[in-house]
């Protein structure tokens, strides 16, 4: 029983890595209804810009809060520059978007700060929690950044009025354009939240898989399974999922013999398929009913 | 009385199909003009070429200005309101965040809860459903938070495209009756496109009568009404 205590505190504590990414996920996908798969990299690279910044010597949390800033104005940029010439596009044009964006980052990335592996700072420090060697205090601060993230986007979206027309751009665009809403600036704000949000996800990662250019690859992918699992319509359910997955895979790799470390990423491969053919809505997901 | 709308020579496309075929008419200040039709006439490319929804061609001028470049939502916040066809509702809202996005475009922040109690005594309805998801309403309860919706806009202008759609009787004749009022009451010019020619000519001052994307009569609501010859030809009761 301890083990089984023992495991899924181990996996909350990954799972808050997830519950992060996931989170950025679900942002993006509410403003343009696709994955942006180059989420990871934008994340990684602000986080290379928070890690310049310190070496330059500006403190953690200025280097934090000018990284979120810069990423929230890169997102925007991005978007404006190119995927708003491809608002019209099927949806394979945005993809290869998102692709080449994703191999230009990792690539640009590495040709400003090369491919080797660098140490990254955490805020919370290192030691146990709570005297718990299974959950050490950056793990426990990363979740209480992680659940204040979700307390305050739920606060933006369900209490501003900017919160209330972006979701009405992302659920029916043409009646938002009817009340004045112009909803071709409600997704570029969403490309800025998003990419702000993944690159707080990237600043509190980066202390536990290193900082490198291709640090977020698994991750995104664990991200995307979180989303799914717990719904791409409900950042709720993104935390949520994120913690699922990581408590999943922890007992996975726990109590059925022969899944090690290698086989941890095809179990959040295969749980996105089951979930998709099982319960494609998600956990806390809405499922989407049309009257026809 | 001035024309606050003016319709020159519209010619609206869909892909290469042309839609509108040169369509000129205008509405009276604080007038209930109807724009009647059969299906697939071009009654509702009419008002969606207003708001710049579809391509289209043409002069239209709102208040003296001319508004047939500008994007949908800037057309909106000239205080052209638009219900369109199917209501819009959004369905995964509440009713009353409904009746904040209508207003979402004012900068008058103090008066939209004054102006939401207004609507619940339009649409008593309305109010006792305020906190429920707008999907969960009746079509007849969808179309009164549509108008409502609308109004919060404090438009100067209203376009309604088909309001009477999948209603009951009743609930068609307690809305016309409220949509009388508003016009009487808040001066809002009404543009309304409807089917239902009979009752929307009881509720009219004007009328314009559309086929196949051109305006084949128009004039007093009241003479189209009592005009044998048109009724049969083109309202078909």
């Amino acid at each position: 029983m301890e083990l089984f205590a023992n495991q899924v505190l181990a996996g909350i504590a990954t799972g808050a890595i997830y519950a992060c990414m996931a989170l950025a996920v679900v942002m993006i996908y509410q403003a343009i209804d696709h994955l942006n798969f180059a989420q990871g990299e934008m994340a990684m690279f602000s986080t290379f810009v928070s890690w310049q910044l310190m070496q330059w010597g500006v403190p953690y949390w200025g280097a934090f809060v000018l990284t979120v800033a810069f990423s929230f104005a890169a997102g925007i940029i991005i978007e404006r520059l190119l995927f708003k010439p491809l608002a019209k596009a099927p949806i394979l044009t945005n993809v290869a978007g998102f692709i080449a964006l994703y191999a230009i980052i990792n690539s640009v990335a590495g040709l400003i700060w090369d491919f080797t592996i660098k140490q990254y700072p955490t805020p919370f420090g290192s030691s146990p929690f709570l005297g718990s060697q299974l959950i050490s205090t950056h793990q426990a601060g990363m979740i209480g950044i992680t659940l204040l993230m979700l307390l305050l986007l739920f606060f933006f979206f369900r209490f501003t009025r900017v919160g209330l027309a972006m979701r009405a751009a992302a659920s029916l665009p043409e009646s938002a354009r009817l009340v004045g809403i112009n909803t071709s600036w409600m997704i570029a704000l969403g490309w800025g939240m998003a990419s702000a949000i993944g690159s707080i996800a990237g600043m509190m990662i980066a202390p536990v898989v290193f900082l490198e250019p291709n640090m977020m690859l698994g991750v995104l992918i664990y991200g995307f399974a979180a989303a799914v699992l717990g719904g791409l319509t409900s950042p709720f359910g993104a935390v949520m999922g994120g913690f699922l997955v990581g408590i999943f895979e922890n007992l996975v790799g726990t109590y059925i013999p022969g899944v090690g470390n290698e086989l941890k990423l095809p179990i959040a491969l295969a749980l996105i398929i089951v979930v998709l053919v099982v319960k494609p809505a998600g956990l806390f997901g809405r499922a989407i009913v049309k009257r026809v | 009385m001035t024309a606050m709308l003016n319709v020159k020579d519209l010619r609206a496309y869909y892909g290469q199909v042309q839609a509108l075929h040169g369509l000129s008419f205008s509405l009276n200040e604080g007038s209930l003009t109807t724009l009647l039709g059969a299906n697939g006439a071009g009654k509702t490319t009419t008002l969606r070429a207003i708001c710049n929804m579809v391509r289209s061609t043409g002069a239209i001028e709102f208040e003296g200005k001319p508004i047939g470049t500008r994007s949908t939502e800037n057309v909106v916040r000239l205080g052209i309101a638009h219900v369109p066809q199917g209501r819009g509702t959004f369905t995964n809202m509440t009713v009353e965040e409904n009746l904040q996005l209508g207003a979402i475009s004012r900068s008058d922040k103090n008066a939209i809860g004054s102006d939401i109690e207004r609507m619940y005594e339009h649409f008593p309805v309305l109010k006792q459903r305020y906190t429920q998801q707008a999907g969960t309403l009746s079509g007849g309860e969808q179309q009164m938070l549509a108008v409502a919706r609308a109004l919060m806009l404090r438009p100067r202008l209203m376009l309604l495209d088909e309001p009477s759609f999948g209603l009951a009787p009743l609930i068609v004749r307690d809305l016309f009756r409220i949509l009388g009022k508003i016009n009487r009451e808040e001066k809002v010019t009404i543009l309304v496109v409807e089917q239902n020619a009979q009752l929307a000519l009881e509720l009219a001052d004007q009328a314009y009568v559309i086929e196949t994307g051109r305006i084949v009569m128009s004039g007093n609501a009241k003479d189209i009404a009592n005009n044998e010859d048109v009724r049969k030809s083109y309202l078909g009761y």
